[in-house]
């Protein structure tokens, strides 16, 4: 057994507890069993009386308990497998649980209340394991009052408290009442891996059964009495800003309400108020079909204030800043230079990647209710405390007198990282003095930028006589920020090594898309060694394992960022369950693996030509996250990776004209779809004791490499231009997207 | 405004909207029936799926005039509890992950179930080609319908 420093206060327990009485919407449920089994819900009452224990824990005169899940759901299944965990430490039936969205408070939580760089898991790993150990050792002193007997003579299952030597046992539903004058421990024991009962199986989604039926549970849902809605109309193009507009036309439309400029520009901002526009055109109303007629029906004046851009001046700012030299990060072991002389065999290949949204299915939507001395936050937000500071900094209003709710969010990849919407949102609702509720429309939100960067790379690798790979380099441009990791692999792997970072200009705006530039990289460095391979005679497999081999036993530099041997554990699990080396007539087969997110992921794609369109049969993976929580729900965040890693390699393609985007909804915009979804896709996980690492990002790399390859064996063509869809049967090299 | 009269999972109701108001943003703004959910608003994506008369039909594209008189029925009045084989067959592969498109992808497939009731793969894409996963649970989702049609 593990023992952990608790962190709890009474402070932060009062706090939590003001928080679950108050926190609860009216006319809006967060409440949300675990169980669907109907006879066992009958069995278990609705509680009377509730005793908080913690901040997570709220246990009922019933047994029924409630575990609060901190962290924003962008459909990576934290709000179920964040509460298991507690659940296993508090030692409590699963099938007597119900789940409640936790309101934003990272005091009371004692944990980082955001859903990004796939961390949620990671990072709050121990406060949630604290909670659950807390709680039960709490309702344990309690028993152990109760009967004068010590907590050692005690042992608990699924919430039923025992007499060790003796016949009496207490349900936790019995005992919670007095467990809520007990001091809060100093100290807790966790519980040994090999005890675990619920972390590591499969338990359903805890929102599966609302979303099955349409119930409400989406910030786009969320109804408020007296709630006005709200759309907005951003400049054309980037480079542009709304001057005026027609707006007493817009006010006598039907259904109009208001309309009117807002500007949501912060002076000290952060990050997260990445936006591609600080003015906009508001329309307010109270039906979203009257808004949508009245936005078709605005005519602004935009002044052009910055250059207005076009994917061709994109691809040309790429390759000058790739020329530039201006170097933001960087790393060289050797001498490269001399070695590339040395070299028999030199391979050189250019990769790039355009523009892509992250088209999330709900598009942005926030509701905001600011009075004068308060403001009131409810939506989807993957960082709920950055619009609570963002919102605090837009109306000189004290962090206290903001509040920010999180619905279950209609996917994240990293989007609603971004806070401007719910700011957005606060600055119309304070102009009309009324809750509101914003909505974009699709166009709006495909078209307002935060975009996946365009990317640009260059790799060469020079082999000597006997195919030893002896020098490597690589020199990757980003719009803006450039796409290489100078010291993840291959550094460590070869004695001659440069890897250079180097970042380019654009007025269109960025933000982290799923995996940051390990989409991109992943797939260019994965194809590119793949190609490497080939020129050595090496199988791609045995070829990567050599290099592995080299930062186990002997790495070349200070460090690296990656453990070759659970890299290299991927690669061989993947390499067995595909049974690698088997030829299939007509299957095209490729590998790539990748390291992100503190996890490492090898993946296999089996791909068959049907009338010249690629078609995926069977993808394997092999994935080493360390624990896994929610089996069943972690290979559907790996299966959810793969395909969205191929989907947008092979379709994913936003094009500029003048500065404005020139695809603007799924007519002209493609997602993968049915039908060129993979049929197949089989996960294994490595099994160890390590804390759990990421999960909903790591998936994702490799398949892009890993279909690019799949590709080369398939048609004799090394894709390296992305959306490959578009250059599969061009047979003109220098197309630029 | 024209008033409507619409029979929407069995029960009437009726309706001030604009005459070309599309079905969805009545079910979503007049009725509060926010199961049905808006993804494009142009027919591209399917996350707003209902069944007229029985059919799969796409509701951003359905104007409030014209669904007088049929039978509408939205992803809360696909079952009396949610215990529609398509639904059961949900949980039981626990399909979604964000969650947003799943009604419109359980609508689709209760449809393409109805009309062919051991759909091959080929049929399953054939049919379900029209309703976007961003989060990219077609897997699962081509299972569920064959545990489905078993149900």
């Amino acid at each position: 057994m593990t023992k952990i420093k608790t962190q709890y206060n009474r402070r932060s327990f009062i706090k939590i507890s003001a928080a679950a009485g108050g926190g609860m919407l009216i006319g809006f449920s967060w409440l949300t069993g675990c169980t669907s089994d109907k006879k066992l819900k009958e069995k278990i009452a609705i509680p009377n009386e509730w005793y908080d224990l913690n901040g997570y824990i709220k246990i009922g005169d019933t047994g029924l308990v409630t575990i609060y899940s901190p962290n924003p759901e962008i459909g990576q299944n934290v709000k179920t497998s964040m509460p298991m965990i507690v659940a296993e430490e508090l030692d409590v039936d699963w099938d007597n649980v119900v789940v409640e969205q936790g309101s934003l408070d990272e005091d009371a939580f004692k944990n980082p209340q955001f859903a990004g760089g796939s961390l949620s898991i990671k990072l709050s790993w121990d406060a949630l394991r604290m909670a659950g150990a807390t709680g039960r050792r709490m309702l344990l002193e309690a028993a152990a009052k109760e009967w004068g007997i010590s907590v050692s003579d005690l042992a608990v299952s699924k919430g039923i408290i025992k007499e060790k030597n003796g016949d009496r046992t207490i349900s936790y539903g019995d005992i919670a009442s007095k467990a809520v004058g007990i001091e809060i421990p100093e100290e807790v024991e966790l519980k040994d891996v090999k005890d675990f009962e619920i972390i590591g199986t499969s338990k359903k989604n805890v929102d599966g059964k609302k979303i099955a039926t349409g119930e409400p549970l989406f910030g786009l849902d969320f109804q408020r009495e007296g709630m006005k809605l709200a759309m907005i109309q951003h400049p054309p193009a980037f480079g542009m800003q709304v001057k005026d507009f027609n707006v007493d036309e817009i006010k006598a439309m039907p259904g109009v309400s208001d309309a009117f400029i807002i500007d949501t520009t912060i002076g000290d901002s952060s990050w997260s108020d990445e936006k591609g526009f600080n003015q906009l055109i508001a329309v307010v109303g109270d039906s979203t079909w009257q808004l949508m007629k009245a936005k078709k029906a605005i005519r602004a004046n935009w002044e052009v204030v910055s250059d207005l851009e076009s994917s061709e001046t994109h691809q040309k700012s790429l390759e000058k800043a790739l020329m530039s030299g201006k170097v933001k990060d960087i790393r060289k072991d050797g001498n490269p230079d001399e070695a590339f002389k040395k070299a028999v065999k030199i391979i050189e290949r250019t990769y790039s990647s355009p523009f892509i949204p992250h088209n999330t299915l709900e598009p942005m939507n926030f509701f905001a209710n600011v009075t004068e001395d308060s403001a009131e936050l409810i939506g989807p937000t993957q960082t709920p405390k950055a619009l609570e500071d963002s919102v605090s900094k837009l109306l000189t209003l004290p962090i206290e007198k903001i509040t920010v709710d999180m619905t279950r969010i209609g996917g994240g990849f990293g989007r609603r990282l971004y806070v401007h919407f719910g700011v957005e949102a606060a600055a119309i609702s304070k102009k009309i003095g009324k809750p509101v509720k914003l909505i974009y429309a699709r166009e709006d939100d495909m078209t307002q930028g935060t975009y996946r960067p365009a990317y640009l790379s260059t790799y060469k690798a020079g082999l000597d006589e006997n195919n030893n790979l002896i020098a490597l380099s690589v020199r990757g441009a980003g719009l803006p920020e450039g796409p290489v990791f100078p010291n993840r692999f291959p550094a460590g792997t070869i004695d001659n090594y440069i890897a250079e970072k180097i970042a380019g200009e654009t007025n269109v705006t960025t933000g982290a898309w799923r995996a940051p530039r390990s989409h991109f990289t992943a797939g260019a460095e994965q194809a590119f060694l793949d190609e490497v391979a080939e020129a050595a005679g090496k199988d791609p497999i045995d070829f990567r394992l050599e290099l592995f081999d080299r930062a186990i036993n002997n790495p070349v530099g200070e460090k690296h960022d990656y453990d070759a041997e659970r890299y290299a554990g991927v690669l061989k699990l993947v390499k067995e369950k595909s049974n690698w080396g088997e030829k299939k007539p007509g299957v095209y087969r490729g590998v790539a693996a990748y390291y992100c997110h503190f996890s490492y992921v090898a993946e296999v794609v089996d791909l068959v030509m049907e009338n010249g369109e690629p078609k995926v049969q069977k993808v394997w993976c092999a994935v080493d996250c360390g624990i896994v929580v929610n089996k069943d729900a972690a290979i559907n965040m790996i299966q959810g990776g793969v395909v969205d890693g191929i989907g947008h390699a092979m379709y994913g393609q936003l094009t500029f004209d003048n500065g404005s985007p020139n695809e603007m909804n799924f007519d002209r915009y493609q997602l993968i779809r049915h039908s060129q979804a993979p049929k197949d896709i089989e996960v294994f996980f490595v099994e160890n004791d390590i804390a759990p690492t990421g999960l909903g990002e790591p998936g994702l790399p490799p398949a892009v490499g890993a279909l690019a390859n799949a590709l080369y064996q398939a048609t004799g063509r090394r894709l390296s231009k992305q959306p490959f869809s578009r250059y599969m049967n061009v047979e003109d090299k220098q197309l630029i997207g | 405004m024209p008033t409507f009269n619409l029979k929407i999972n069995k029960k009437s109701y009726s309706v001030e909207a604009d005459m070309d108001t599309p079905l969805l943003w009545v079910l979503r703004d007049h009725v509060n029936l926010v199961g049905t959910k808006y993804g494009c608003g142009i027919g591209q994506c399917g996350a707003c799926t209902i069944h007229v008369d029985g059919n799969a039909m796409r509701s951003c594209m359905l104007q409030v005039s014209q669904a007088q008189g049929m039978e509408i029925t939205t992803i809360e009045g696909l079952s009396e509890d949610g215990d529609h084989p398509v639904q059961k067959a949900w949980l039981e592969h626990d399909v979604p992950q964000c969650g947003y498109c799943q009604a419109g992808q359980i609508m689709n497939a209760a449809s393409l179930l109805k009309n062919n009731p051991n759909p091959s793969d080929d049929d399953i894409e054939a049919a379900m080609n029209g309703n976007i996963c961003r989060c990219g649970t077609y897997v699962r989702i081509k299972q569920a319908i064959k545990t489905a049609a078993k149900l």
